[in-house]
């Protein structure tokens, strides 16, 4: 049994198809990329799943529970962490305090939590910033932060929304190395939208190509990217 | 007191052992406004849990103080039921009425500055609606019988008695609400109420039931407001729903915790305590003035607190957005940094 099903989904804003008919499955422990040009409803997918969105058709199954159409916090309830693209974090609180709001999902105690939270920092190397302020963070120490706190919550699938944008490539490979190390220890689930291909091409063992809010291509990575239709979408009509 | 740095705890000890003595130090006049002082530090984390913790804004908070004072006077009043029981009751309205307001708010997702309109409406239309409850006494007001020998003893259960005795209530009621305050704060529901204050839909992705943590806030801090209530009826002994439920009321518990610091636990006691003496003080000055003939003995100066109290905001607003407790806290170094802590 797949860990995410994901059959027919679809989502209109205002009569535009933001996402349309969309069937994947991502296996367990596995890492699966959804790609595709800027505006191919990958967020809207994400968002779909997370229960930031409803889907107007479609289901969502997480472990061969229905989750359709929950609420956001249900939806981690039901064991799914994400990180934001535009990322969002508890700007007031210092570092280790955004992840201990995470780390409480599973722990009753702040002390516990608190420790758990710790952890997870050194982890992505932020354990030296633990005491600054969310909001004086850089960019990639937000992203990072963001993934720190989506793990917090102790999730079964990990979606993490462009998490590399804007890192150098050492820094995007650290990541990598981070994220594999996760699956090999807890065996956890990952769905990424990525738009780094030295990532996708490192991390995933299937990838989805969505474009206009459409699947049109998926298959392994080395597989996807010599698909004449998503070199079509990504260069143009032509260049192929 | 682990995050203090020994100054800042030997500064707290002070000032809890001066907040203990003010009674024997000081005349009638200084406890009455001392009294004021306490009054609105108590009312000042009462608002501040909503706006400063959970980042919901309350222009209303006048609302749930007028239920709380309303329902244990009536009690006392027309059933004989002493206020140490009628605070029962008195929360459990103030907290009724917290929940429609915080019901339709959630539910509904009116945010920010709409929630905070919605405060506002459900207070006027409390206050227009006591304005015409005959049994509650109307716009001719509610009294409360005190005799003279009740004002020298200490009865509790009838919270009738000295001043002094007043004082050490509030007292009493301030620090609790500190005390609790902190508690909250520091365990599970202070590190959900700040999440959701910074940013809701983070908050309910690492799973925040976001309307759940919210009508904690609005629960505790109205059924606080209703504990004010009861005090404000038994202090006063008169009830108008002009003066209790009336808007600038409602403003004025706003003052403490913005000038001290929204957000801060000590910074609604520091705010009523930098705040409440100086708008005394001015009045004071202003009256002297008139003795003295330096300003005409017909002018109006009702508003010249107001007008002080509404300056100081906007200077706080403009300089120290953040509130002069935490400036006053890293200038004293009272507060060790978060790197030190234990």
């Amino acid at each position: 049994m797949a860990m995410l099903d994901v059959q027919g989904l679809s989502k209109s804003f205002r009569g535009l198809r933001a996402v349309s008919d969309v069937t994947f499955a991502v296996p367990e422990k596995g890492i699966v990329a959804l790609i595709g040009p800027n505006g191919a409803g990958k967020t809207t997918c994400f968002n779909l799943i997370a229960g930031a969105l409803a889907p107007d058709a479609g289901s969502v199954r997480l472990a061969g529970a229905d989750i359709t159409g929950r609420r956001a916090d249900k939806v981690c309830d039901a064991g799914i962490g994400r990180t934001f693209q535009l990322v969002k974090p508890f700007q007031d609180l210092t570092v280790l305090e955004n992840v201990t709001v995470g780390a409480l999902h599973k722990h009753d105690g702040v002390a516990a939590a608190k420790r758990d939270a710790a952890r997870i920092l050194e982890m992505l190397e932020l354990g030296d910033k633990r005491h600054m302020h969310a909001a004086n963070l850089t960019l990639p120490d937000r992203k990072r932060l963001e993934v720190a706190r989506a793990l917090a919550t102790q999730p079964k699938l990990l979606l993490l929304d462009e998490v590399m944008a804007g890192l150098r490539p050492t820094e995007t490979d650290r990541i990598v190395a981070v994220l594999q190390r996760l699956r090999a220890e807890t065996g956890i689930t990952i769905l990424l939208i990525e738009h780094v291909m030295r990532a996708v091409m490192a991390l995933s063992d299937h990838v989805i190509v969505l474009h206009h809010g459409e699947k049109i291509s998926e298959g392994t990575p080395e597989k996807v990217t010599k698909d004449p239709a998503v070199l079509e979408c990504y260069l143009g009509e032509g260049a192929v | 007191m682990n995050d203090l740095t020994p100054f800042g705890r030997a500064a707290l000890l002070a000032f809890a052992a001066l907040l203990l003595a003010v009674p024997w130090i000081a005349s009638g006049y200084v406890l009455s406004v001392s009294i004021i002082c306490l009054y609105l530090a108590y009312m000042g984390q009462a608002w501040n849990l909503m706006l400063g913790f959970a980042g919901l804004l309350s222009i209303g908070h006048a609302l749930f103080v007028g239920l709380g004072a309303y329902t244990s006077g009536y009690l006392f009043t027309k059933l004989g039921v002493p206020p140490a029981v009628g605070v029962v009751a008195a929360v459990a309205v103030a907290m009724a009425m917290g929940s429609i307001i915080g019901y339709l708010g959630f539910r509904f997702a009116i945010g920010g500055v709409y929630f905070a309109l919605l405060t506002i409406a459900f207070s006027e239309f409390v206050r227009i609606l006591l304005d015409h409850a005959k049994f509650l006494g109307g716009t001719e007001g509610m009294f409360l019988p005190v005799s003279q020998e009740s004002r020298r003893g200490v009865d509790l259960v009838n919270l009738r008695g000295s001043t002094e005795m007043y004082y050490y209530v509030i007292l009493a009621l301030a620090a609790g609400a500190f005390l609790m305050c902190r508690a909250l704060l520091n365990g599970r529901v202070g590190y959900y109420w700040r999440a959701i204050r910074d940013n809701p839909e983070a908050a309910e992705a690492v799973g925040v039931d976001i309307f759940r943590f919210r009508m904690y806030a609005v629960l505790l801090s109205s059924g606080m407001a209703g504990v004010a209530g009861v005090f404000y009826a038994f202090y006063y002994n008169n009830l108008f729903p002009e003066q209790v439920l009336g808007i600038e009321r409602s403003i004025e518990v706003t003052l403490a915790p913005i000038v001290g610091g929204v957000g801060t636990l000590f910074g609604p006691i520091f705010g009523a305590f930098i705040l409440t003496p100086m708008g005394e003080l001015l009045t004071e000055a202003v009256e002297g003035f008139k003795q003295s003939g330096l300003i005409a003995k017909n002018v109006k100066t009702d508003g010249v607190k107001l007008m002080f109290w509404g300056l100081a905001v906007a200077l706080i607003v403009l300089l120290k957005p953040k509130g002069l407790w935490p400036w006053v806290c890293e200038r004293l170094r009272l507060v060790k940094p978060p790197g030190q802590r234990g």
